[in-house]
C-alpha cells in the first residue's frame, strides 16, 4: 500500500475495521476487501449507476467515493436487501415478476436507487415520469427500462395499495 | 481505471486545510468528488496530495442573511434541492440544481465543488453568474470576498490560489415583483447542458421591466452574461415583440462551437431558450406561474 489508512465503518449492519490504500474507491473496497461482489462496476467514472449503494441512507455512486471517505459511515449494499432466508425484498420480487432484469448487471444499482426512492416518497404514490426521473441515473443495456419502470409502478404507482415496501428484515431499515 | 496513488489528508478545521494546501506541492481539494473522482479514475488528474474537506466543520448549511442566502461550500446539491428556504428565497438556484447530474451524484456533489470546477456544461456557475453571487474565500492571509463575475479565469480554471478554499457562496435573495427561470438543452435529461440559460427580471409599474439579468452556460469556457440584452430590456413590458428584439441580438454572442455542436447551432439554442426563459420569468414576476 502506498498510503495505508485505517477505516472503521458499518457495512450491512456489521462493524468493519480495516486498512485500505487511500486511492481505493469504495466499490473496490466492498468487492475486493469485503468480498461483497453484489455491487457492480460498469464504467468506474460515475456514468452508469451499476455501483449504486446507500451511504447513511443516501444513494451514492461507490466508484466516486474513496473507501477512506466512508470512515465512520453506515453503508448498505445489495447483499443486505433480501432476507437471510433468501426471501426476496418486494422490490426484487417486483423486478423479477415484471422482467425488470435480463443479465442483471445493473440490477443491484437499480434496487438501491428504488430503496431510496421508496423511503423518500414517504407513502406518496409516484407517477411514471417521477419514477423514470429517479431511475435516470441507472443505465440498463438489456431491458429497455420498461420492465424496471413497470416493477416500480407496481410498488409505488398511483393504484398501489401496498403502503410500504421498506425491508422488514436484514439491516437496511 | 483506478486512481493513481496520492496521499490523502482529512483536516478537521479550515485553518488546518489551508495550511496543508500552503505546504504541500501539487495538492488538490476534494469536495464531493463527483467531478474529481472521475478525473482521478480516468487519470486526467494526478495530484500528489488530496485534501478532503469532508470533515472540515463549518462548511455546510443554508442560512438566510436577509439580503442573501448563504450556502456553505460543502453543502450537497441534494440538500439545496430539498431546501424550502432556497425554493422560496432563491428560486433560480432551486430550479437549476434539480438539473445537476443525478440524485446519486447530487447526494455527494457540493455547491462549492461545482462552482470551483467551472465545467462549461454545469448549471450552478450559470446561476452564480446571473445573480452575481458573492464567493467567500479562505486563505493563508485570512478571508476575502469576490464577486462571481471576477472568479472564472477560463476553461475549468478560477482565480482561486492553490492555497485558497471557497467556504461559502452568498446568493442574493429574490426581491419583490421579480421572477426567474432556468432552462437547458441537452440530449438526455441530467446530461451536461449543451446550452443553458438563467434569467431573472424585475417588473415595475405597469409591468415595465426595471432590471434584467441573463447568463448563458455552454457557449464559452465560463458562463457569459448577455449585457446587450440586459440593457435592451428595461423601460418596456415583456412581450413577444421584445423577445424578437432579443433574438436579433443573439448573433452578436461570442460562442465556441465544435463538430458536434457548431456555434450557429448553439446560438439558435440561445435564442430559443432565452425567449422561453424570459417568458416564464416575466409571468412569475407578475405573480403568475407557468
Ligand atoms: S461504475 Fe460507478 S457509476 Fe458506473
Ligand atoms: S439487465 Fe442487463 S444491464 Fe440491466
Amino acid at each position: 500500500m502506498f498510503d495505508p489508512r485505517r477505516v472503521t465503518l458499518v457495512v450491512n449492519g456489521n462493524p468493519v475495521d480495516r486498512m485500505v490504500d487511500s486511492r481505493v474507491h469504495l466499490a473496490d473496497f466492498l468487492r475486493r476487501d469485503l468480498k461483497l461482489t453484489g455491487t457492480h462496476l460498469g464504467c468506474e467514472h460515475g456514468v452508469c449507476g451499476a455501483c449504486t449503494i446507500l451511504v447513511d441512507g443516501a444513494s451514492v455512486r461507490a466508484c466516486l467515493m474513496l473507501a477512506v471517505q466512508a470512515d465512520g459511515r453506515r453503508i448498505d449494499t445489495i447483499e443486505s436487501v433480501a432476507g437471510d432466508d433468501g426471501i426476496l425484498h418486494p422490490i426484487q420480487e417486483a423486478l423479477s415478476r415484471r422482467h425488470g432484469l435480463q443479465c442483471g448487471y445493473c440490477t443491484p444499482g437499480v434496487v438501491m436507487t428504488l430503496l431510496e426512492l421508496d423511503r423518500d416518497r414517504d407513502g406518496r404514490s409516484l407517477s411514471e415520469p417521477e419514477i423514470r426521473a429517479a431511475l435516470s441515473g441507472n443505465l440498463c443495456r438489456c431491458t429497455g427500462y420498461q420492465g424496471i419502470v413497470d416493477a416500480a409502478l407496481d410498488l409505488f404507482g398511483p393504484k398501489n395499495i401496498e403502503t410500504s415496501t421498506q425491508p422488514t428484515h436484514g439491516s437496511s431499515t | 481505471m483506478k486512481a493513481p496513488p496520492f496521499r490523502y489528508h482529512a483536516p478537521a478545521s479550515l485553518s488546518e486545510a489551508v495550511s496543508l494546501l500552503s505546504n504541500l506541492e501539487n495538492a488538490r481539494v476534494l469536495a464531493g468528488g463527483q467531478s474529481l473522482m472521475p478525473m482521478l479514475n480516468l487519470r486526467v488528474a494526478a495530484p500528489d496530495h488530496l485534501v478532503d474537506l469532508g470533515r472540515v466543520s463549518g462548511l455546510t448549511g443554508i442560512v438566510d442573511e436577509g439580503q442573501s442566502i448563504i450556502i456553505g461550500a460543502m453543502t450537497t446539491q441534494r440538500a439545496v434541492e430539498r431546501s424550502a428556504l432556497v425554493a422560496r428565497r432563491c428560486p433560480l438556484l432551486a430550479e437549476a440544481v434539480a438539473h445537476v447530474g443525478h440524485q446519486q451524484t447530487r447526494n455527494r456533489g457540493t455547491i462549492g465543488g461545482s462552482i470551483c470546477h467551472l465545467d462549461p456544461g454545469a448549471e450552478l456557475p450559470v446561476v452564480a453568474a446571473a445573480l452575481d453571487a458573492e464567493l467567500r474565500i479562505a486563505g493563508p492571509t485570512g478571508a476575502r470576498r469576490m464577486k462571481f463575475r471576477d472568479f472564472p479565469e477560463g476553461y475549468l480554471t478560477s482565480q482561486l490560489a492553490p492555497d485558497e478554499i471557497l467556504t461559502h457562496v452568498a446568493f442574493p435573495a429574490i426581491g419583490a415583483r421579480t421572477g426567474s427561470a432556468f432552462l437547458e438543452f441537452n440530449r438526455r435529461p441530467a446530461d451536461f447542458a449543451i446550452v443553458s440559460v438563467a434569467v431573472q427580471i424585475t417588473l415595475g409599474a405597469s409591468d415595465i421591466v426595471t432590471h434584467a439579468a441573463i447568463a448563458f452556460g455552454g457557449i464559452q469556457g465560463a458562463p457569459v452574461r448577455f449585457a446587450k440584452a440586459e440593457e435592451a430590456l428595461p423601460g418596456r413590458p415583456w412581450s413577444a415583440a421584445v423577445g424578437e428584439t432579443l433574438r436579433r441580438l443573439v448573433p452578436e454572442l461570442a460562442c465556441d462551437g465544435d463538430d458536434l455542436y457548431p456555434a450557429d447551432y448553439k446560438r439558435d439554442l440561445c435564442g430559443s431558450l432565452l425567449v422561453r426563459a424570459m417568458t416564464k420569468a416575466a409571468a412569475r414576476a407578475g405573480g403568475r406561474d407557468v
